[in-house]
């Protein structure tokens, strides 16, 4: 499918899910609709780096943050619509992905994944202790009631996450249909024999966090819009990282598509056990999730339907 | 003017010297044969030339140019090409996307008109049919057999469309009929322009390819001539059989 009927039929699709959940009629649908999308971005974001090159990144939550207060700073400073705090978020968080991509890319494995966890310990901190943001106390923002044209402000939040999730999606198929694509794999399966092909390793590390950071930023950007109150164990909490990662485990993480059932399927889950059970069971579905993954479909749903095709067609 | 001039290589890992001052010279459209026993440096000699290790001293000329200080994927989009001592296929491609990469990245990075995705395609296809693996373009390496995956990892590196091909043992774990079949995969290769160092225990292939071998022992150069002499070498039978 070409690029541009692939960024209809999402678009489309996006147009469904939004009148859909208008039909329904109920703001806990967009509250709850708004998480699944902002974690199918952090996923498909995660999976540029750490599914299409290998390198696992532990520091999801701190990108992600960085939006966030990229936003809580602007704000202060001089209020934005959102769309630009999206794009200033995306900014800020894409030139420290390059940053750390530029200090950690030599690291390989356990090493490089411990530098990213370092990295969000290392953000919190500063964030904790700079009150210009709000520093330990947090921040409250303001939100209107209402967007023209819209409605209700939450409305506004899903359609902005919607349309980020159209765009990390398109992104993402982008990357994997390109040479780019072809790029990243060569890195995740075998560094040494992709420079050995031509591919220069460093430079599409440096693009994929980068990318990836950058994504994750945009995610995050209108995070304090939403919860109303940010402070740094909201923005910086543990369910990012872990999410993130386990999304698209759980998905597949070679093909975009991984991320986004991956996203669907445990981010439905996740708000279901909060208003049945209690959102502390959160991480557990997770892990136990995972756990099971692991031993049954170690390539995640995508890779196991791809395995049974390739059985099947021979 | 040689293709490849390694002047005074030296490479040390901490007190063991892994090459000590080699000199070789190869010329365009050679077929070299580079033998030695385990650790003689012949490994290492093929990485200080591919730029996957930092020679100590030294240095490396390939095509008028020197090569130090140029990373790997640099030297191989200048046409320095390798095969790995054991298979390093890309397992997650199918075996046409193997080819599609060096093509993708060295080809199409150089300067010059681009391949065409289907130019791509035909480019993918016609290596697969020279090394006898046409009909397994769609399928993943796992599901090659030993000899298969070698002739991939040789088709890998015509893709990136070399001066110089440096095959690391190509033939290690073969049998008698399919090391045959490398060697005269490797002729073929050659005699479409490619200058060949084969890296090589089996001395029956290595005979039958060279034109010339190189003899490595202690990380230096003890013979260079035609096979048949320096087969005979006293010094390099030292080296083989003993005293």
């Amino acid at each position: 499918m070409r690029m541009p009927l692939f960024l209809v039929i999402l678009i489309a699709a996006a147009a469904l899910v939004f009148g859909g959940a208008r039909l329904i009629g109920n703001d806990y649908v967009f509250f709850a609709g708004y998480t699944v999308l902002q974690f199918i971005v952090l996923a498909t974001a995660w999976n540029i780096l750490g599914g299409y090159t290998g390198y696992v990144n532990f520091g999801s939550a701190a990108f992600f943050a960085l939006g966030a207060y990229a936003t809580v700073f602007m704000h202060k400073l001089y209020p934005l619509p959102i769309p630009l705090l999206i794009a200033i978020g995306g900014i800020v968080s894409g030139i420290v992905g390059l940053g750390t991509g530029y200090l950690t890319l030599r690291l390989r494995g356990a090493f490089f994944a411990i530098a990213t966890l370092a990295l969000a310990v290392v953000l919190q901190t500063l964030v904790v202790n700079w009150d210009y943001v709000g520093g330990s106390r947090g921040a409250y923002i303001i939100r209107p009631n209402e967007v023209a044209l819209i409605g209700p402000y939450i409305q506004y939040l899903f359609l902005l996450m919607l349309a980020l999730v159209v765009i990390a999606l398109t992104t993402a198929r982008g990357i994997e249909r390109s040479q780019l694509g072809y790029g990243f794999a060569t890195i995740r399966d075998d560094e040494l024999a992709a420079e050995a092909c031509g591919v220069p390793t460093l430079r599409l590390k440096l693009i994929a966090t980068t990318l990836s950071g950058g994504l994750m930023g945009m995610a995050g950007a209108p995070f304090p819009y939403y919860i109303g109150y940010l402070q740094p164990s909201s923005a910086f909490g543990l369910e990012y990282a872990v999410n993130s990662i386990a999304m698209p485990m759980i998905g597949g993480t070679t093909s975009w598509a991984g991320p986004l059932i991956g996203a669907i399927l445990l981010g439905s889950l996740q708000q279901i056990a909060t208003v049945t059970i209690s959102s502390a069971v959160n991480l557990l579905i997770v892990g136990l999730l995972l756990v099971g993954f692991v031993i049954i479909a170690p390539n995640g749903i995508v890779g196991l339907v791809q395995d049974r095709l390739r059985a099947r067609s021979k | 003017m040689p293709l490849l001039e390694v002047s005074r290589l030296s490479k040390r890992f901490g007190g063991f010297v892994a090459l000590d001052g080699i000199d070789l010279a190869v010329a365009a459209g050679e077929r070299v044969g580079l033998i030695g026993p385990n650790g003689s440096g012949k490994s290492t000699l093929v990485n200080c030339v591919c730029g996957t290790l930092a020679n100590a001293t030294g240095t490396v000329r390939f095509d008028g140019a020197e090569m130090d200080g140029l990373t790997t994927h640099e030297r191989t989009r200048r046409g320095i090409a390798r095969s790995f001592q054991l298979p390093r296929p890309f397992a997650t491609l199918t075996v046409a996307d193997n080819l599609r990469v060096p093509l993708l990245y060295t080809v199409n990075a150089r300067s010059g008109p681009t391949l065409t995705p289907a130019e791509l395609d035909a480019r993918c296809a016609e290596l697969l049919a020279l090394v006898g693996l046409g009909d397994k373009a769609t399928r993943l390496p796992r599901d090659l057999t030993q000899v298969e995956m070698r002739k991939l990892e040789l088709a890998r590196a015509m893709a990136a469309d070399p001066k110089l091909l440096m095959a690391d043992e190509s033939m290690a774990g073969l049998s008698h009929s399919e090391v045959d079949d490398i060697v005269t995969l490797l002729v073929r290769l050659n005699e479409r322009g490619i200058t060949i160092v084969l890296i090589e225990h089996i001395m029956r292939a290595v005979m039958k390819f060279s034109q010339r071998l190189v003899v490595l022992v202690s990380g230096k150069k003890i013979a260079d001539g035609k096979p048949d002499v320096v087969i005979r070498d006293p010094e390099v039978e030292r080296a083989y059989i003993g005293q």
